[in-house]
């Protein structure tokens, strides 16, 4: 149990000073180490675990005490979370007086700017990951498509597209 | 979002919130923001408390978005902390996370209990492909502004390939190509600018 622990807290700790650009960027390396490192769950969890939290309200890292939980009951819980969301918020807090100063100088915008190209990637990789691991017939394969046309057309709400999906889902057209 | 009519009426407005009102302002947010708490936070912090003007949330915004880790968590300490130091900082972060946790959680139950029915393991199975869905639209839109910058596309095609094809981790990833893309992007907008 120490030694799971101790292991998710390094992992979570690590992503939370990674996760530039926002959480969907660090899916992959969450799902690497969970899936491929550890073996934790099956990929296949991971992304039903990831539709839970979508399915949530709150910030979007939610997955983060889910999978804690999943792996290591209530404490791992705790220890996930506070490994995520704490690093970046310590780093938050030490630069909030630096941020005075550098906010105007342009290296800030430069930078700003060149982790765009990272970010697009990162998250393009997640949902490929993601995708992945769940369009698992035509049918899902469909729901996927439809979800993200949906969501670029529409300005649909996100909990109603997530429950259509639920529903055709639901009903076993074309599942196993 | 549009400039703000009344930039004084809203000053007048604002004041510093207590620890509690942190942690109560924080947890309404957690449970109403659904798919992104960015713009709820903003009506919230700006329009109906007035703890911060329009320009000042952008500020603090930006800050958030430079620094590793979510937007609005981020934000949720450094307000707290600019407001009641390390106990505010706590509070409006627990605030947040709280009661999204709870409900994150109550469904991991209903996943473990039930995942083995055939039923519920179909709808769990359609409800993953659409959050992959509403994934799928995230990557879309913010790729979009990069249609037009051929180096920026290769970068993050660098980036998917190395994650997502080759699945090497993370951090030596990011040693490596984050200097790349901040260079290379420099780059090509010197270039472009007259």
């Amino acid at each position: 149990m120490i030694p799971t622990l101790f292991a998710l807290g390094l992992i979570f700790a690590q992503l939370s000073l990674l996760a530039f650009g926002g959480g969907n960027t660090i899916l992959p390396e969450m799902q690497r180490q969970v899936v491929e490192v550890h073996h934790w769950m099956s990929a296949q969890d991971f992304g039903a675990l990831f539709a839970l939290a979508q399915a949530a309200p709150g910030p979007n890292m939610m997955v983060v005490p889910l999978v804690g939980w999943h792996v290591a009951g209530w404490e791992g819980l705790l220890v996930a979370s506070l490994a995520k969301f704490g690093p970046s918020s310590v780093l938050t807090g030490l630069c909030l007086h630096a941020w005075e100063r550098f906010r105007d100088r342009p290296w800030r915008r430069v930078v700003q700017a060149g982790l765009v190209p990272m970010t697009v990637g990162l998250v393009t990789a997640s949902a490929a990951l993601i995708t992945r691991s769940t369009a698992h017939d035509a049918v899902l394969a469909g729901i996927v498509a439809l979800s993200a046309a949906v969501m670029l057309a529409t300005r649909l709400h996100p909990l109603a597209v997530l429950g259509a999906g639920a529903v055709i889902g639901l009903s076993g057209i074309g599942q196993i | 979002m549009p400039a703000l009519a009344n930039p004084a009426a809203e000053t007048d407005l604002r004041q510093a919130p207590t620890t509690a009102e942190l942690f109560t302002g924080f947890l309404v947010l957690g449970l109403t923001g659904f798919g992104g708490v960015l713009p709820m936070a903003r009506r919230m912090i700006v329009e109906r408390r007035g703890w911060l003007t329009g320009p000042e949330f952008t500020d603090l915004l930006g800050l958030c978005q430079f620094l590793p880790g979510g937007n609005i968590i981020n934000l949720s300490v450094a307000l707290g902390l600019r407001f009641r130091g390390a106990a505010g900082a706590l509070a409006a972060l627990v605030g947040l996370i709280a009661a999204p946790t709870v409900i994150v959680i109550g469904l991991g139950v209903l996943y473990d209990r039930f995942h083995d029915d055939p039923y519920i393991r179909h709808l769990f199975a359609g409800l993953a492909a659409a959050a992959s869905g509403l994934l799928i639209a995230m990557a879309a839109k913010i790729a979009w502004p990069l249609r037009r910058r051929p180096v920026g596309i290769v970068v993050a095609a660098l980036f998917f390939a190395a994650i997502a094809v080759l699945r090497l981790p993370l951090l030596p990833t990011l040693v490596v190509l984050a200097p790349l893309s901040v260079l290379a992007t420099w780059w090509s907008e010197r270039r472009t600018a007259p």
